[in-house]
């Protein structure tokens, strides 16, 4: 596996004229926003002509299959897998998707964000045991990648794993890597999608995957098309399918074209941008 | 710790039977057959210690033969499914090779389209529940997806007592001192009027001469 190329625009800077923790008198001015958001901001603005070229987008699953005419070529794969000693390998993944389930939501992200470079991090698909700490294991090592939008169609119910998910989603979300997870439709706890960090995605019935929701009652921030939709399968075919699990690559590609024509924007003005642009609100 | 251990013997004696499981197990899949009007429907229980799902409960009679069946759990969706903690519908299921092999193999039954989704007990992964080939409609529903999300949630509680009395007469298994007092104690809970008043006298006579 080639080393993978270092985080791309958006870098925090370094040298700071006053402590990052306090802001002297007089000094307000000297705070560089870097890229602020207009007085008005509509999808005009925000993807009007994007096509999410220059983002690096990791679809964190059950692999992706290479080659699939619904996803075109991949930036990247890499298996995750945890040894004895507890130590994570990201191997080259030549096996591609071990269920359909990845290469069914980054034909969700191609389809909205046809320039944007997609890896895929497989931690799922070899067996129940050990999922969970696959799974951090790979969202760890996604976010030191410093992708720009990670996608988790998945979560863990693992108690003992949350505090660990918690603190990799807020490390993510001051490392400019938005973290774009499933909600989950039945009465469990579950995670990161609960975490005010990540972007929560639930779905709706509608048929158009441009339109989404701002939902104001958390834990669920966005809605998005995630009934019969046409996806990508392995086998180089598609299939009709439902779930959560197909509506958060909606707002992942979203969220990537909104990047790819604002490079830099921080997962928080990015979550805002998603709020004005949502079809309920100003889109 | 002698006191927990006998205790755990006499709960244990009158915990519902296996089979009075399989019965409340497979009640849920045959509701939830008939509720989606879909042609079957299966629960899988998740065997933690060979990483394997094993068939728990059928809704139809002629499946009756898959029920102890495993696959391992990185076959397919409802393995995926559970790995994932997330609930999926897939229709056109057939235009997927591997899962039309690999479901053809373990069941020899292809089904068109699946519903699946995690049966989960607080933080525990317990099994998947499958509804097989929904009648054709043009598009499936949200509606759809809480009821499944519904019978999940009756099914991992149905899972998580099974599991439990499971493990009790698992810990129970060759301790004699508590085999013997789970037997009493199953014995007394059978015995209904006078005769278990009676024999519960005749318990505390024993223990009195047991002093």
């Amino acid at each position: 596996m080639a080393a993978l190329p270092p985080p791309g625009a958006g870098a925090v800077s370094e040298a700071k004229p006053f402590p990052a923790w306090s802001l002297p008198r007089d000094a307000a001015a000297t705070i560089d926003l870097a890229n602020p958001l207009p007085e008005r901001v509509d999808r005009d603005w925000a993807i009007g002509g994007s096509t999410g070229a220059g983002v690096r987008v990791c679809i964190l699953d059950s692999g992706v299959e290479r080659g699939h005419p619904l996803v075109g070529e991949l930036a990247g794969a890499v298996a995750i897998t945890v040894d004895e000693d507890g130590e994570t390998i990201a191997a080259e993944d030549t096996e591609g998707d071990l269920c359909g389930h990845g290469t069914a939501c980054a034909g969700v992200v191609r389809a909205l964000a046809p320039d944007a470079e997609i890896f895929s991090v497989r931690v799922l698909g070899a067996g129940f045991k050990g999922s969970g700490r696959t799974l951090v294991a790979g969202l760890r090592w996604a976010v030191d990648q410093g992708f720009d939008v990670v996608n988790m169609s998945l979560s863990t119910t693992k108690r003992e794993l949350g505090d660990i998910l918690h603190e990799l989603a807020d490390s993510a979300y001051f490392r400019r890597t938005m973290l774009v997870a499933s909600a989950h439709n039945m009465p469990v706890e579950s995670y990161p999608w609960r975490f005010s960090s990540v972007v929560s995605v639930g779905s709706h019935e509608e048929d158009d995957p441009l339109v989404f929701y701002a939902n104001p009652d958390p834990p669920v921030e966005f809605f998005a098309r995630g009934v019969d939709v046409e996806v990508a399968w392995i086998g180089g075919g598609s299939i009709r399918a439902t779930g959560n699990s197909f509506a958060t690559p909606a707002i992942t590609g979203i969220a990537a074209l909104v990047l790819g024509k604002h490079p830099g924007l921080t997962p928080f003005q990015v979550k805002t941008v998603l709020y004005l642009i949502a079809s309920n609100v100003g889109g | 710790m002698a006191d927990e251990r006998l205790q755990a013997a006499v709960a244990a004696a009158v915990l519902p039977a296996e089979e009075d499981f399989g019965e409340l197990l497979r009640s849920i899949v045959v509701v939830a057959r008939a509720i989606f009007g879909a042609q079957a429907s299966s629960i899988f229980l998740l065997d933690e210690d060979t990483d394997e799902l094993v068939f728990a409960a059928v809704a139809r009679d002629e499946d009756r033969h898959l029920v102890g069946r495993r696959i391992p759990s990185s076959q397919g969706v409802a393995g995926w499914v559970l790995s994932a903690r997330t609930p999926l519908v897939l229709e056109d299921v057939r235009n997927d090779p591997r899962f039309s092999h690999d479901v053809a193999e373990n069941t020899g039954y292809v089904p068109k389209g699946l519903m699946a989704v995690p049966l989960l007990h607080d933080d525990e992964p317990l099994g998947v529940l499958q509804v097989l080939d929904r009648p054709e409609r043009s598009t499936f529903s949200l509606a759809e997806m809480e009821l499944l999300g519904l019978f999940a949630t009756q099914a991992a509680v149905a899972l998580s007592l099974l599991r439990k009395a499971r493990r009790a007469r698992a810990a129970l298994a060759g301790d004699a001192d508590a085999t013997s007092v789970a037997a009493v104690a199953e014995r007394l809970e059978r015995l209904e009027g006078p005769r278990r008043e009676a024999g519960r006298r005749l318990l505390e006579a024993l223990a009195r001469v047991l002093r």
